[in-house]
């Protein structure tokens, strides 16, 4: 390969194509416009050279033979697979006539604009929204907001920011930075963290600490690589971490292990948080989470005498019963040892240069777009009304109400949905047979996506293509550093960027004239807040750190005031303190201290339904070479991870009849699907574990077959309508019950 | 000229696969032929079960001959997100793994 006549293009690996929640700089290679090669920069702090194995899949991602690459236009029945390619012009044409007739026929808010995980979609989906005029922002089917904005909820409520564990990644140096200091422990609580990059925390940075030093706490119904090297593996029963952790705070607490300096000060509702635990000692802990108490201890102690130490927390803690309760007292173990915001604790984190690629939170909404129109858009946006902190928090639709709003038309119908870069039925959704059903009757359906998948085959009528992160231009401030993508091919076929799309189509249907003539001109307006530009950041390699004293940077910012809007030392809540006591929380009519809720079935809620379904099922186990129901059309990724399979303890297995790599039945009051055994003692002998969002590409994708998403996709065993009080958390994605039984053909 | 290889310190080994798609993309390998695979080996302890991952060389692997006339790492070794892997002389190799326990050496050429 005559490499010296590659052109090298470095940018930052963001959302589609590599998938996942990303952050790693890249060098894109290209030759006579295509793409050869992508690797990891070595000059970047993020990863140093590495990529994953989605990242190195991406030239087969890119030019995959069933890419769509031309807008299609439906012309059988919804789910028949009869589709016509059209021009952009016709589909733009079509998209604006029907969304403007419903607007003026139903109302803006009837139609949902909805988006799979957080990535370079956020910005451009809510722009083509607050245009159009919706409210309805939604991540359809996500029970309970089940994907870190319980967690970043309840951060919000205790410390006013977002906290996450150390891992030298705020700094340019990274380990060699002189400010720095190693966690002596790491809690790696409820996530595989080498699967991948989640919440956009590259997950082998634990590795990169583990070498220098650090020490693992594991909290894990399953057996894993990192339980093998931990001092202390608590192997709970799936949906009890809510009191592992309040019975960790009882012993940090009744044995005086805190950090008294650091609560005195800078603390909120000590006496009230005492008072509570109490309810919850280690034994009491034990009964319910099938941990011996002592292990509870040692977990606690280890934590609360060795600082610093950190927390690096999965998305399982959202999904527990009352999810942002069960994160408040995650939180609570850093707030009262003091790991808030020092080096190799719980860092602040916030976006890079004070950069959002979106307006995240109420008060963002409010500073870009007035009090007014927020007000307007929260009297619409659905779930806003029943739920406080849906509202209080965050600009989303609450998901288990949305369904319901679906189904009667109460209190107002929903007519159309802009579907981008989510797979609602093949993955996102829980019961995706109700999502199956309610959408198929709306009136009107965009889908913007790379690829067919279950969602854009049942149920789009206009199919827009969208190109990979290699073929657009695209920034990232999420965390740390600045970064920004960069175009380095032009789109494949006629696919575009989804920033693109979504100008074009919000200069069509705004109601106020779009201030913008380019996508690049909307980027520089976001990025000037940071003092820079694309080009600037391009020129620079791509990325670029707050520069020292910047309030995006660490540490210690609670003491040099650099957290709150008066700029006087503390923390931004209604105290100015570490809220263990959360105003925030009173004020929305919510329990303002953290508390145990049981999940709603299984050993103790439901005993006997249980002895008809006697397996704890814990879904979303990760695979390190998917992202969600991605990826598997790509032969270099599928032939590493094959079949769906449920992972079943060997003495379990041989109880039922089940052999290694045998198909069985995976059964519930809720349905029935197919899985691959794989019988090994890392699982715990009453749980068992399987990953999302399985599909098959390669099988029919007509109806009523959708890529056999109804026989292999687990979601088809959950159901929505379980959130907590807060509407947020209480799902069945991780304390569900199911029964195994061999298939006999 | 001296043979080369690659040492692995395998108890770092998260299993991620990264390098097994490195060297997929490196020498466009197609129809499950690959230079580098990665097991998975879980033993059962008096008091733990443990997982850990083996990367093998296989009979495809060419130590990534034409990359590394460049002055570049190989593929895998490059991507390793564990960075668990060095190339190198197999003497130097040798020498570095007596400081380096549960590590293999691999000359597959």
């Amino acid at each position: 390969m005559a490499k010296s006549k590659e052109e090298k293009v470095l940018s930052t690996l963001w959302s589609a194509g590599c998938g996942s929640h990303g952050g790693c700089g890249c060098e894109i290679f290209v030759k006579d416009g295509k793409v050869t090669r992508v690797e990891g920069d070595p000059n970047h702090p993020f990863n140093q050279g590495r990529l994953c194995a989605k990242g190195l899949a991406l030239p087969q991602y890119m030019y995959h033979p069933d890419r769509v690459t031309h807008p299609l236009k439906r012309v059988g029945e919804r789910g028949e697979g009869k589709w016509k390619q059209i021009t952009w012009d016709e589909a733009y044409d079509t998209i604006e006539t029907k969304l403007k007739d419903i607007r003026s026929k139903y109302g803006a808010e009837s139609v949902i604009f909805c988006q799979g995980t957080g990535r370079d979609i956020g910005g451009a989906i809510t722009f083509l929204m607050y245009a159009y005029g919706s409210p309805n922002w939604v991540q359809v089917g996500l029970a309970g907001h089940a994907c870190y904005t319980p967690r970043l909820g309840a951060m919000y409520a205790t410390h006013g920011h977002y906290a996450v564990a150390d891992c030298s990644q705020f700094l340019e140096k990274r380990f060699e930075d002189p400010e720095y200091v190693l966690p002596k422990y790491i809690i790696i609580w409820a996530q595989n963290p080498s699967a991948g990059c989640h919440d956009g925390f590259y997950g082998h940075w634990i590795i990169d600490c583990m070498k220098r030093g650090s020490k693992l706490i594991v909290i894990d119904p399953r057996s894993t690589w990192f339980s093998s090297r931990a001092e202390v593996h608590i192997q709970n029963r799936p949906g009890t971490d809510g009191i592992i952790a309040l019975a960790m705070l009882n012993v940090i607490i009744n044995e005086g292990l805190y950090d008294k300096e650091f609560v005195k000060k800078w603390c909120y509702g000590f006496e009230e948080l005492k008072k509570r635990v109490q309810e919850y000692p280690p034994e009491k802990a034990e009964e319910i989470s099938w941990v011996p108490a002592d292990l509870i201890r040692k977990a606690a102690r280890l934590y609360a005498n060795n600082k610093p130490s950190a927390i690096q927390w999965g998305e399982p803690v959202d999904a527990m019963p009352a999810g942002s309760v069960v994160s408040q007292a995650i939180n609570h173990l850093w707030a009262i040892t003091g790991n808030i915001d020092n080096p190799g604790g719980n860092v602040i984190a916030r976006n890079s240069h004070g950069v959002t690629t979106y307006p995240f939170s109420s008060a963002e909404l409010t500073e870009l777009y007035g009090a007014d129109l927020v007000k307007r858009l929260n009297e619409k946006r659905i779930g806003a009304n029943d739920y406080p902190m849906i509202k209080g928090f965050r600009g989303w639709v609450q998901p288990d109400v949305l369904i319901e709003q679906m189904e009667t038309g109460k209190p107002y119908p929903v007519k159309a949905a802009w579907i981008q870069t989510s797979n609602i039925i093949g993955g996102q959704a829980a019961d995706p047979r109700r999502h199956y059903n309610a959408m198929k009757k709306l009136d009107f359906i965009v889908c913007v996506d790379i690829f067919q998948n279950p969602t854009t085959m049942a149920l789009a009528d206009i199919f827009l293509p969208v190109c990979t992160i290699c073929e657009r231009d695209s920034f990232r401030s999420w965390w740390q550093p600045l970064g920004v993508s960069v175009k380095a091919v032009d789109e494949v076929g006629e696919s575009k960027s989804d920033w693109d799309i979504n100008l074009e189509m919000a200069k069509r249907l705004a109601t106020t004239p779009i201030k913008f003539n380019t996508v690049r001109e909307i980027f520089d307006d976001r990025l000037k807040v940071g003092n820079t530009n694309f080009e600037k950041l391009k020129a620079k390699g791509g990325w670029e750190f707050p520069p020292k004293g910047d309030k995006t940077r660490p540490y210690y910012r609670y003491e040099k005031g650099l957290l709150r809007a008066d700029g006087k030392p503390g923390f931004d809540t209604p105290t100015g303190k570490v809220e263990l006591y959360a105003k925030r929380f009173e004020e929305w009519g919510l329990d303002p201290l953290p508390y145990y809720e049981e999940p709603k079935e299984g050993p103790v809620s439901t005993p006997d339904l249980f002895k008809k379904y006697p397996l704890i099922l814990t879904t979303g186990r990760r695979s390190p070479v998917f992202f969600h129901s991605e990826h598997r059309m790509v032969p270099w990724l599928r032939e590493l991870d094959p079949d769906p399979v449920i992972e079943i303890n060997d003495k379990t297995a041989a109880d039922i009849g089940v052999a290694n790599g045998e198909w069985v039945y995976v059964e519930n009051p809720r349905g029935k699907i197919k899985m691959r055994a794989k019988v090994t003692p890392t699982s715990h002998p009453k749980v068992v574990t399987v990953p999302h969002a399985w599909w098959l590409p390669e099988t029919d994708g007509k109806a009523p077959n959708l890529f056999s998403t109804w026989d292999h996709n687990v979601n088809n065993l959950t159901s929505m309508g379980n959130q907590g009080k807060s509407g947020f958390g209480g799902t069945n994605l991780r304390s569900n019950i199911c029964r195994v039984a061999k298939i006999k053909d | 000229m001296p043979r080369n290889g690659l040492l692995i310190q395998y108890d770092w080994c998260t299993g991620c696969h990264a390098c097994e798609v490195a060297c997929k993309q490196e020498h466009n390998f197609t129809g499950g032929m690959v230079g580098i695979k990665v097991h998975e080996l879980v033993t059962v302890g008096p008091d733990k079960v443990h997982t850990d991952f083996i990367p093998v060389t296989t009979r495809f692997c060419d130590l990534c001959a034409e990359r590394v006339k460049g002055g570049e790492q190989p593929a895998c070794v490059k991507h390793c997100q564990a960075t668990c892997m060095m190339y190198g002389p197999v003497a130097t190799l040798a020498k570095a793994m007596e400081k380096q326990p549960r590590s293999s050496i691999y000359a597959p050429k």
